[in-house]
């Protein structure tokens, strides 16, 4: 964006801005209009910039605030103290954990290795300006199918960049998950999530209290990289988007280590009166979001601020999105004090204003006043739109997508190693290689399982996280689909023996000026606020990334759910493997006790949105599985309790690719066979490859199997054995016919080797 | 048994190493800043790994000109020693207190996992509570761990027993698939000539409880802990 001469620079003499130059930023014409009356006056060129990047959709919500209201906790928020920069969930004894999950999409579309890792970089900033240290990464990754080289580029690229991110950093990766699908070819997602440990009386705010309190930029200086990538964030790729790699920041790990000790060491000294990261927006977005949280403003003068280059414009300070820098206020008389931990860290330090108290951010350039806007305009007054939503048209047809006269496949066998074989369900070993899980040496249940677990160093109790979604259940049916994903991540927490004490969600989907696109998210949004309350579950923290799509086709809907959950013991914690030969397996479901213990494994219907139909049938259509929120939850109930009680040796929910694959997996990470005989009023294919909700397979000694089914009875959730563990070979039987009989090591081979063997394929390209 | 525990700008093992020495060895500990220009009155300094100056130049570079590391080659001129994990062997390489450098992994990734490795030498000050030929699961994570050395400094390690650890399958046999990076001889860790520096990619503080996945690493420290006489 060039800036003409006749562009006005002081506030003392302003002319109208020319409407291509606003529309070119993102502003409409009301919007314009709007921003003139609240100033009374035209603005200048960098009160226009700063206006456009927060009420823009990544910055000001302006078609999500609505419907984010649906959420209890950003209710509360909303309406009481501010949004934070994470939320914090309780873990007891004086102790929560800050959490958030946040998109770099639009950017990682476009140079994926910086734009993953900047991600990571952002979140642990979200993190550790709360005070807290933090403590593990996950990811949330989609992609296109790997057939296609840029998709294999892209996908090589990100995984490298959250890597070298997070590995330089220190700070574990400790899981995540990765899907592939076309729909995310052109449009990927790169979800990045965070955790840190706080003490309650030492949470940090981003607040700017105190007028006469000096303002401190902390950090990386201040380049020309990220100009204007919120708004990139808020418009739809095309084909100009590589031109956009302007918009894309770089990440220092380096300097984010040194930042994290050093404003940890700070805020230690209770002197920090209010820190927040500049992600979005930069300087802009942090100096009125602060103060307009303290009813307050902010002074500064752009020349105090440590540049990387000569000439940049106060546009172009203002709209930096460069990368490890955050604003701090910091108690007046103490800042050299905080000025000298900065320094023992060599990290760039430097005042560049002092809070007012007239709720105005002052921009000055040296003795020239360019910008002055109320705080509260640009930090809460986007204005929102509340969008017309419409049930696509594909949907119904879809929905009622008549299953029934799919033919049975020859070879079960051979439709088992296909689905293993699929990336999306195949071994994230690749992937999780390439991160460094086991720093900081408090992770008991390593990548690979349902859940990863960590201990808190000092306490018996641990903690257990993932993330997840379908995306694909999600475009068949956005509410169920996003209920699912709730359930899904409780499900998986339960499985290491957690039950769920919070989540955080990352809500990406297509065009929300489409009413297709928002009725989607309106959908979902429902969906999730209904099921993570039902789950016990409150929304903490996320992020809205729209405008998922490219000419060609929008992503699937896909609300991303980070959970954390809490182990009592964590040395009673469970993983997916099957432990010895000899167990019984038994598979525990939802189904309702009083219905009897004769049910059917499976329902026809079931098959909808699977990856069975996917893969085999080339088919996405149906509904997604149906799911029974109460009976779910006392899966859950039953599994916590006897995890706790030590008799569940192994613990792996069904999800993508049915029982079937869930089998196989715990046969394949244990190394152990398993001799399986199942009853069914459907086909095989249901039978195996359905992806029915609310079930998990445990395994356990034959002399706890008593045991075990007490508890199942006082929960009311059905419990089928189904077979032992033992051998090298995976059989299922149903019905008395065998339909299933493959080597382990076969089994292993082809859901370990998928991936990598993709990604030899011909190289990649960019 | 005084500890120290080197910090420089970047290196994140630096808790694992302090963690594991106060809670497995129960032994004092403390972290030595890297522009301090003495080292006296520690039994043990260790290098910890991850990341010192982000890895950036080359791994280990920066660090080994800081003033730390001139005061700890004195240390170890005096018989003081010194062990360095991952980042720190790279660093010790880099300063020429060990011989050889370690490379790019050769498949060119980051590679974290848990690997098996062999016991090659239990006379050190590093081993003497494992036997010969033990195997050890112990977690590797580095981009560069691929130890190569020339064949005249090759041949002094084998002649006078200098090699470590060794990379190895699950049985103790070192071959060609156990070998996560493409090292030279598989080699995972050395001694110098003196036998009083170590260095090691694989993290023994990190496997030093069951909850973690191993408490082999917990053999290696307390060989520190009770020193050879």
């Amino acid at each position: 964006m060039k800036i003409n001469d006749e562009d006005t620079m002081s506030i003392t003499d302003t002319k109208p801005i020319k409407p291509e130059v606003y529309k070119e930023m993102g502003l409409n014409d009301a919007e314009y209009k709007a921003i003139t009356e609240t100033l009374g006056r035209h603005p200048t060129y960098t009160e226009v910039g700063m206006y456009a990047v927060m009420w823009s959709e990544h910055c000001g919500y302006k078609y999500s605030r609505p419907i984010l209201r649906l959420f209890k906790k950003y209710r509360e928020a909303i309406d009481g103290a501010g949004l934070e920069n994470a939320g914090i969930i309780d873990i007891g004894d004086g102790l929560g954990i800050a959490m958030k999950i946040e998109s770099h999409n639009h950017p990682s579309a476009v140079e994926p290795f910086q734009s993953a890792a900047t991600g990571v970089g952002g979140m642990l900033r979200d993190i550790f300006t709360m005070g807290a240290r933090p403590i593990a990464c996950l990811n949330s990754l989609r992609f296109g199918p790997l057939d296609d080289a840029r998709n294999r580029y892209l996908f090589e690229q990100a995984v490298a960049g959250i890597g070298f991110y997070g590995n330089v950093v220190g700070v574990p990766t400790v899981g995540g998950e990765v899907y592939f699908d076309e729909c995310y070819s052109g449009n990927c997602l790169v979800n990045a999530m965070a955790l840190g440990v706080i003490r309650h009386d030492s949470v940090a705010y981003a607040r700017a209290d105190g007028p006469g309190n000096p303002v401190l930029i902390i950090g990386s200086h201040t380049g020309r990289d990220g100009i204007h990538g919120a708004t990139f964030a808020s418009v739809e790729l095309s084909e100009e988007s590589e031109s956009k790699k302007s918009n894309v920041q770089m990440g220092d790990p380096f300097a984010e280590s040194a930042l994290i000790e050093a404003t940890l060491e700070a805020l230690e000294t209770g002197y920090v009166v209010g820190i927040q990261d500049m992600g979005a927006a930069g300087i802009t977005c942090s100096t009125c979001e602060t103060s307009a949280k303290s009813d307050t403003g902010i002074r500064i003068d752009i020349r105090k601020v440590p540049v990387r280059e000569t000439g940049m414009t106060p546009y172009e300070i203002m709209l930096s999105e460069s990368q490890e820098r955050m604003l701090a206020i910091v108690e007046k008389g103490k800042e050299d004090e905080i000025i000298a931990i900065f320094k023992k860290w060599e990290v760039p330090v430097e005042i560049i204003g002092e809070v007012t108290d007239d709720e105005l951010v002052h921009v000055y350039d040296g003795d020239e006043l360019v910008a002055q806007v109320p705080s509260k305009s640009l930090a809460e007054d986007a204005p929102t739109y509340d969008l017309e939503g419409r049930e696509p048209d594909y949907l119904a047809g879809l929905n009622n997508y008549d299953l029934s006269g799919l033919a049975e496949p020859d070879d079960y066998n051979d439709v088992l190693m296909r689905l293993l074989e699929v990336p999306s369900i195949a071994s994230k070993q690749w992937v999780y290689e390439q991160f460094d899980h086991t720093a900081l040496g408090n992770t008991v249940v390593l990548p690979g399982s349902d859940a990863a677990v960590l201990r808190i160093r000092g306490l018996k109790k641990g903690i257990a996280v993932v993330t997840d979604c379908n995306g694909r259940y999600c475009y068949l049916d956005p509410f169920a689909g996003a209920q699912i994903a709730i359930a899904e991540a409780a499900r998986n927490l339960a499985c290491s023996g957690a039950r769920p004490v919070g989540a955080t969600d990352c809500l990406n989907f297509g065009n929300p000026e489409k009413p297709d696109g928002f009725w989607q998210f309106k959908r979902a949004v429902e969906g999730l606020a209904e099921a993570c309350e039902f789950f016990d579950a409150p929304i903490v923290s996320g992020n809205v990334s729209l405008y998922n799509e490219t000419p060609q086709m929008a992503i699937y809907p896909t609300p991303t759910i980070g959970m954390l959950g809490i182990i009592e013991d964590v040395n009673k914690r469970c993983s997916s493997e099957f432990k010895a030969a000899g167990d019984i397996v038994v598979l525990l479901s939802g189904v309702r006790f009083d219905e009897g213990e004769s049910l059917p494994v499976c329902e026809r219907e079931s098959l909808g949105g699977s990856e069975y139909l996917n893969t085999i049938h080339g088919i996405v259509a149906g509904r997604p599985p149906a799911l029974d929120m109460d009976r779910e939850k006392r899966v859950h109930k039953a599994l916590i309790k006897a995890i706790s009680q030590g008799l569940i040796k192994s613990a792996h929910d069904c999800s993508d690719g049915g029982l079937a694959v869930a089998l196989a997996e715990s046969c394949i990470a244990g190394g152990l066979g398993a001799d399986i005989t199942i009853s069914a009023n459907c086909g095989p294919s249901a039978a195996l490859f359905a992806e029915t909700q609310s079930r998990v397979i445990v395994s356990v000694a034959a002399e706890n199997l008593g045991l075990l089914r007490e508890i199942v009875d006082e929960c009311r959730v059905e419990c089928t054995v189904m077979g032992t563990t033992g051998g090298e070979v995976m059989k299922i039987t149903i019905n008395d016919v065998e339909v299933v009989n493959v080597g382990v090591e076969e089994l292993d081979s082809c859901w370990r080797n998928a991936i990598p063997g993709k990604m030899a394929e011909t190289g990649v390209g960019c | 048994m005084k500890f120290g525990v080197v910090q420089f700008p970047g290196s994140n093992g630096d808790q694992d190493a302090y963690n594991a020495v106060c809670d497995v060895l129960k032994q004092p500990v403390e972290y030595i800043w890297h522009k301090s220009t003495a080292v006296d009155g520690f039994d043990c300094i260790i290098i910890p790994g991850g990341a010192s100056y982000g890895d950036y130049l080359r791994p280990g570079a920066v660090a080994s000109l800081s003033p730390v590391i001139d005061a700890i080659r004195g240390y170890a001129d005096q018989g003081g020693r010194v062990i360095g994990i991952g980042n720190g062997f790279q660093i010790l390489c880099e300063a020429g207190l060990l011989p050889g450098a370690l490379m790019t992994n050769s498949n060119v990734r980051f590679k974290c996992s848990y690997i098996s490795v062999r016991v090659e030498n239990n006379f050190s000050d590093f081993s003497h509570k494992c036997t010969v030929g033990q195997t050890l699961s112990l977690p590797i994570e580095d981009y560069q761990g691929s130890y190569y050395c020339n064949a005249d400094e090759l041949k002094p390690l084998e002649s006078e027993n200098s090699i470590l650890l060794r990379y190895c399958d699950k049985s103790g046999k070192v071959t060609y698939d156990a070998n996560p990076n493409g090292s030279a001889l598989n080699i995972a860790g050395i001694l110098n000539e003196a036998g009083n520096v170590a260095g090691m990619m694989p993290h023994p503080e990190r496997a030093v409880d069951d909850i973690l996945g191993s408490a082999d690493g917990v053999l290696i420290l307390k060989s520190i802990a009770q020193r050879l006489d």
